[in-house]
């Protein structure tokens, strides 16, 4: 509120020029308008405009605590190394696991809980919805814990009921990667199910009554109405899945209890960004690998938008 | 719905088998470390975690360890709330403002400002992490709780949402206002914010809920233990010896909780808060 109120005031110093009466301002239509959206002009030079800029040049460079040299494309060069291609081959392939369950597993969880037939719809919603509440700190403790190496952890004990000898989960690259998929399966699931169900209810039952009159099977109307007019949504789901895997590094970061596993088997883009950036202070090669990730997420979009359009139809309605 | 006669079919049968085994998977590992916070910490590391109920083992002393104010623990929840509280109500009151802004005023650069708000939604904020490290760093503001959350603020999401919401508001409303001789900001606040009031509990959820389970950024500009946020003190807690599993297991419980208290009264603005991004229509 202080903030607003000093707004206020200091409106009216800056148009002097108009030699309007400063009351006068409070009324009109054509300052308000950028009183309101000014906290996100500032926001937006400062905290997003100034640093998207800025590491883009440090990339070029060599930073060092009060000594910057432009080194050219040096750090783009370095990149090419075995630790980097790991952290992208890791970081795409938690993303397109991920995309092959959590995109139609939930959609046919939505459907479920849509029917006419199911009961206990509401409280089942909340249920699956719950683990969408924990922090990915605690998602990531209590799955190391269960997925521990010893005999008696939770995953274990349960493979030895069967005979199964115990596993060390996190020490090998597909176990690892299993666990981290069934940890974001855990945590997503319930928000992907509101998100198929929000579009679900969109679609007018006449649609589906028609079809019954039509003699439609179930499946031919999930496939002929469901499907289709979900597909708004399903892209929705499906970018923020992508942004989200390939932009992954609690998870991994809370499983090994720090940004290091054996073999770099844990280790993401954004990972490795933190390790060179943060850890090893080399802000110029951490911009560089951040570019690329800027480049991987905007070639993706441009495929997404060649092949469905997502924008156009948005600005048709 | 409670009109009708539901039927029973087989297949009701099948998809409540499908939604029992689902819910269990979603139910079971808070039920485990709930379980396990009981149990003593060198248990846990020896063994794992596991659903075996031991009751010879059951007690509340990890709880009455963090209660002891021995650990930091209470510190970084105390910050936690801070950031939640501080972050949640500047949050609101400013992308509230430009999505208003957005949504009721036709002016010169609405579809350009708009169009920002689309692009800083659109890329992931990873990528600006390294100069926001070093701007915070010249701003002064590293290991600090103010710098822990000001660089995200003014977060895009809510402003979309609030622009959304503003957007179905009554236009008659504002110009009685005005004929009434009502300032335009006047008429924000006295009567525009408060239609909005169901936004505002949407939103407030959202941010809350972000600020309070938020990592990298924290993880990132806090330093000192005894400015941590709770879940960055939590993962400094995970060593491989385990020393301090009794905090870290307690405190994880401890963590949930209030959210799963808030969850269970507020539910339908948690759900209208979290899905906020997808698009409505």
């Amino acid at each position: 509120m202080g903030n607003s109120n000093l707004e206020m005031d200091r409106k009216p110093a800056l148009n002097p020029k108009k030699r309007v009466k400063p009351s006068n301002l409070l009324y009109s239509q054509n300052i308000a308008p950028y009183f309101f959206v000014f906290p996100f002009l500032i926001s937006f030079v400062i905290f997003f405009a100034y640093p998207v800029v800025s590491t883009v040049i440090m990339s070029f460079q060599e930073v060092l605590p009060g000594q910057v040299t432009f080194i050219g494309l040096e750090n783009y060069k370095e990149l090419w190394n075995p630790t980097f291609l790991k952290a992208i081959r890791n970081s795409m392939v938690y993303t397109i696991l991920t995309l092959i369950i959590l995109i139609p597993l939930p959609l046919v969880l939505a459907v479920f809980l849509n029917s006419k037939v199911m009961f206990a719809k509401n409280m089942f919603r909340s249920i699956t919805f719950i683990p969408a509440l924990t922090s990915v700190v605690v998602a990531g403790i209590i799955f190391r814990l269960i997925f521990g190496q010893q005999e008696g952890a939770l995953l274990n004990s349960i493979l030895g009921s069967f005979g199964i000898e115990p596993i060390a989960w996190l020490n090998k690259a597909s176990t690892s990667m299993f666990t981290l998929v069934v940890l974001a399966t855990w945590k997503w699931m319930g928000i992907n199910i509101l998100y198929f169900l929000a579009g679900l209810q969109n679609i007018p039952r006449e649609l589906y009554e028609s079809a019954e009159v039509d003699g439609a099977s179930t499946w031919r109307k999930f496939v002929h109405i469901t499907l289709p007019l979900l597909k708004p949504i399903s892209i929705y789901v499906f970018t923020i899945s992508i942004y989200g895997g390939l932009s992954m590094f609690a998870e991994s970061y809370m499983l090994y209890g720090s940004n290091k596993s054996p073999n770099n088997i844990g280790l993401t883009i954004v990972g490795y960004l933190y390790q060179k950036g943060i850890e090893q202070n080399n802000l110029g090669f951490g911009s560089a690998v951040g570019i690329v990730l800027l480049l991987i997420t905007l070639i993706i979009t441009f495929i997404q938008l060649k092949f469905f359009g997502m924008f156009k139809k948005e600005e048709a309605r | 719905m409670t009109s009708k006669k539901r039927k029973w079919t087989p297949s009701s049968f099948i998809m409540l088998g499908i939604f029992i085994i689902i819910s269990i998977f979603a139910l079971f590992p808070l039920v485990a470390i709930a379980l396990g916070s009981l149990k003593p910490s060198t248990e846990i590391l020896r063994f794992g975690l596991n659903l075996k109920l031991q009751p010879e083992l059951l007690s509340f002393d990890n709880y009455s360890f963090i209660f002891s104010g021995e650990s930091d623990y209470f510190t970084w929840y105390k910050n936690s709330i801070i950031i939640t509280v501080a972050s949640t109500l500047s949050c609101l009151l400013l992308t509230s403002m430009v999505g208003y802004g957005l949504a009721v005023y036709h002016f010169k650069f609405k579809n350009l400002i708009f169009g920002l708000v689309l692009i800083v939604m659109m890329i992931p904020v990873e990528i600006i992490m390294l100069p926001l490290y070093k701007l915070t760093m010249n701003l002064g503001l590293m290991d600090t709780l103010i710098g822990a959350f000001l660089p995200f603020v003014v977060a895009p999401i809510p402003i979309f949402f609030f622009r959304q919401y503003a957007s179905g508001l009554p236009k008659d409303l504002l110009d009685a206002a005005r004929v009434d001789g009502c300032t335009e900001i006047g008429i924000y606040f006295r009567i525009m914010m408060p239609l909005m009031a169901p936004a505002f509990s949407s939103m407030a959820i959202l941010q809350a809920l972000n600020s309070w389970n938020n990592f990298l950024w924290p993880l990132i500009v806090l330093r000192s233990s005894e400015k941590l946020t709770l879940p960055i003190g939590l993962s400094t807690l995970l060593t491989p010896y385990g020393n301090n599993y009794d905090v870290l297991i307690a405190g994880s419980v401890m963590a949930i909780f209030p959210v799963l208290i808030l969850y269970i009264f507020f539910q339908r603005y948690f759900i209208e808060g979290m899905t906020a991004g997808g698009v409505k229509g």
